[in-house]
């Protein structure tokens, strides 16, 4: 990445991530602590000729970032806990109408109002099975500032090769963390566009089945005239009931995302070759995790780290792999253990060690070091 | 979209055969509706192409599956809020939104009283039955006092909206009302809506015979649409409430029009300002 180093917060990187990748639409409603990207984004759209809108509530957010994707605009919305808990109706109805779009989800104490401005891990579970009924999802989980702004742009890339909603999902830390981002030029962004009709094709179907699964878009207004609905449908986009045909529908949209996950797959290895105490984190826990296997190493332990970076789709084989290697599996995380429920049907729960934290506060290093310490010496 | 000397209408052109017949009721109001709205489109000469209809849930949102154009049937209440962002990304598209009492008036009474407010150019056409047909015939914010509904077995006691009053209060460009009674009359109302540059509100007096008129002993269809005329004060008496043989519930024709900033268009002049702030 040729390099023209800023300092920026998470909030920024965010916005400027999704401008880099081509967005040209973002409704939102203010919430802490997200509500920096949408103020950023404010600024950054009108200059590219995008646009900017702040919505009554959460719901109409995403729905407005739904039309405008369904019009051909790569669009986004940011939010956080309780305003994601809005977004999960239409959040279906995109996974449902196959609509490319983004939503930022910086997590704060939960539940409920909770703790506005305290970070959190908590909407791990929500982001996957938020929404009503089986739907597919993919999430992302940043751990840096710059990974912000490089996951951002994948976020995008993803939703349109797959046609299904992707979350970018951080903490309130990483949100409001000042760090030194490398920015690339703008020709250096690889960015991706979902596959576009002409408007002239003879028998173009709007949902028809492809080799990848996702179908190919058209634009309103060249000439398609489609019909786009929540309801389960057919290749021809009207609705059905025929339980054959349902079922055909729904387990496309969903195995488009199994059968793409070469692409969609993302983890990071740290010394976890050789671990004896593999640590699975993601977020600010991967960030403290990493630090308390530099001290322990130094200790003689061999502690190794696993950080999904794509969350959703669980990476199911990575963590098979690498925690058949190991005595103990621990999982630090800021919630009361929702990652620690994948980890261990995959692990087996007697080698999973917990580790939880929901005051606020995030795990520090000597947190982590500590449990597994006490873990080496039983 | 200049008035030009077009064919005469025919229904046919503008509607997905393939999908007849369609699944409303024996005598429902929305089909006259649906073809007022194409008629206007029609005479206007909106391309079909560039046309989308987006609708939310209940028997409303089913209407706009029939036309022949860009059809989107979104989620229950929301149509508003998905409209904004289609029109916002895509100014070239005439967006019109098909909604009813149930979806517009209360669970997306928020995303109404924000789209009247910000005056983006929306045409938005209420099907107004008084009732939550789909669900099967519950109460909702336009039931008449003291109708029979699944919902308010004794009747119901609970006040209506004047959806046009909310409309033209929340800042609504555009406002009127009109009876499928008057077909011709309510195909010139959405003409003028659709041809208004802002936020259009239409809210149509339609009717559901087989559950709400059933329920309420209103009679068949003919006798429950010559009922609304009772109820209205046309628009060809001058609105006024003295006429002897109506006991003049509401207003119809074009209730209220004023000349104000487009929402899209001023959007863009102010980013345009600001692009050219950022370049110097």
């Amino acid at each position: 990445m040729s390099a023209s180093p800023r300092s920026l917060h998470g909030n920024q990187a965010c916005a400027l991530g999704a401008i880099a990748a081509g967005c040209r639409f973002f409704a939102g409603y203010p919430i802490t602590p997200s509500s920096e990207v949408a103020e950023q984004m404010s600024r950054e759209l009108p200059r590219v000729d995008g646009v900017f809108i702040q919505m009554e509530d959460e719901i109409a957010s995403l729905a407005a970032v739904v039309g405008a994707s369904l019009g051909g605009s790569k669009a986004m919305t940011a939010t956080s806990g309780p305003g994601f808990s809005l977004m999960q109706e239409n959040l279906g109805y995109a996974a449902m109408t196959e609509a490319p779009c983004v939503i930022i989800n910086v997590m704060r104490g939960g539940p409920s109002t909770g703790m506005p401005t305290r970070p959190s891990q908590g909407d791990v579970m929500q982001a996957r099975w938020g929404s009503h009924g089986d739907h597919p999802i993919i999430v992302v989980t940043p751990a840096s500032v710059q990974e912000i702004y490089t996951e951002t742009i994948r976020a995008f890339n993803l939703a349109e090769e797959f046609r299904a909603p992707v979350i970018v999902l951080y903490d309130e830390i990483i949100a409001h963390l000042t760090e030194t981002v490398s920015l690339p030029r703008a020709d250096e962004v690889e960015t991706s566009t979902r596959k576009w009709a002409t408007g002239t094709e003879e028998n173009y179907l709007p949902y028809a089945e492809t080799d990848d699964l996702v179908p190919v878009m058209s634009r309103p207004g060249e000439g398609h005239r489609v019909h786009v609905t929540g309801l389960t449908h057919l290749p021809d986009g009207f609705p059905t009931q025929k339980p054959e045909l349902a079922d055909r529908a729904l387990k496309r949209i969903l195995d488009k995302i199994e059968i793409g996950r070469p692409r969609i797959d993302k983890v990071e290895h740290f010394g976890t070759e050789d671990a004896d105490y593999l640590i699975i984190a993601i977020g600010i826990a991967a960030r403290a995790a990493r630090r308390a296997a530099q001290v322990l190493r130094k200790e003689g332990l061999k502690v190794g780290l696993l950080r999904p970076v794509t969350l959703w789709p669980f990476p199911e084989e990575a963590v098979r792999q690498a925690a058949a290697r190991a005595r103990k599996v621990i999982a630090p995380e800021m919630n009361m253990g929702q990652l620690a429920l994948e980890i261990e049907r995959l692990a087996g729960a007697d080698k999973v060690v917990r580790l939880n934290r929901i005051d606020g506060e995030p795990i520090t290093p000597d947190d982590i070091a500590a449990r597994i310490r006490e873990v080496a010496s039983t | 979209m200049n008035e030009i000397v077009r064919p005469p209408f025919e229904i046919r052109d503008y509607l997905r055969l393939n999908l007849m017949p369609h699944f409303m009721c024996p005598g429902c109001g929305h089909g006259i509706a649906l073809r007022a709205l194409l008629w206007a489109v029609h005479e206007l000469g909106v391309d079909k192409n560039k046309l989308a209809i987006v609708s939310g849930i209940g028997c409303s949102g089913r209407v706009g599956a029939y036309i022949d154009a860009n059809t989107y049937h979104t989620t229950h209440g929301r149509p508003l809020a998905f409209a904004t962002g289609l029109k916002l990304a895509r100014p070239d598209l005439h967006v019109i939104v098909i909604t009813g009492d149930g979806d517009c008036l209360a669970i997306g009474g928020n995303h109404l009283i924000h789209a009247c407010r910000r005056n983006l150019d929306l045409t938005c056409l209420m099907l107004n039955n008084e009732v939550y047909g789909m669900t099967g015939g519950q109460v909702s914010p336009t039931t008449a006092a003291n109708r029979l509904t699944t919902t308010t077995p004794g009747g119901n006691t609970e006040p209506t909206f004047d959806s046009c009053k909310l409309a033209e209060a929340a800042g609504a460009g555009f406002v009127g009302r009109e009876v499928t009674l008057q077909t011709p009359a309510l195909k010139n109302l959405i003409k003028a809506a659709i041809a208004y540059p802002g936020f259009s509100f239409v809210e149509v007096l339609s009717d559901c015979t087989e559950i709400y008129g059933r329920k309420n002993d209103l009679g068949e269809s003919p006798e429950m649409i010559l009922s609304q005329k009772a109820d209205m004060r046309p628009e060809a008496f001058g609105n006024v409430a003295d006429q002897p043989f109506r006991p003049h519930r509401m207003q119809t024709g074009v209730i209220a029009k004023y000349d104000k900033p487009e929402y899209g268009a001023a959007y863009r002049a102010r980013a345009a300002i600001e692009k050219a702030k950022a370049g110097r």
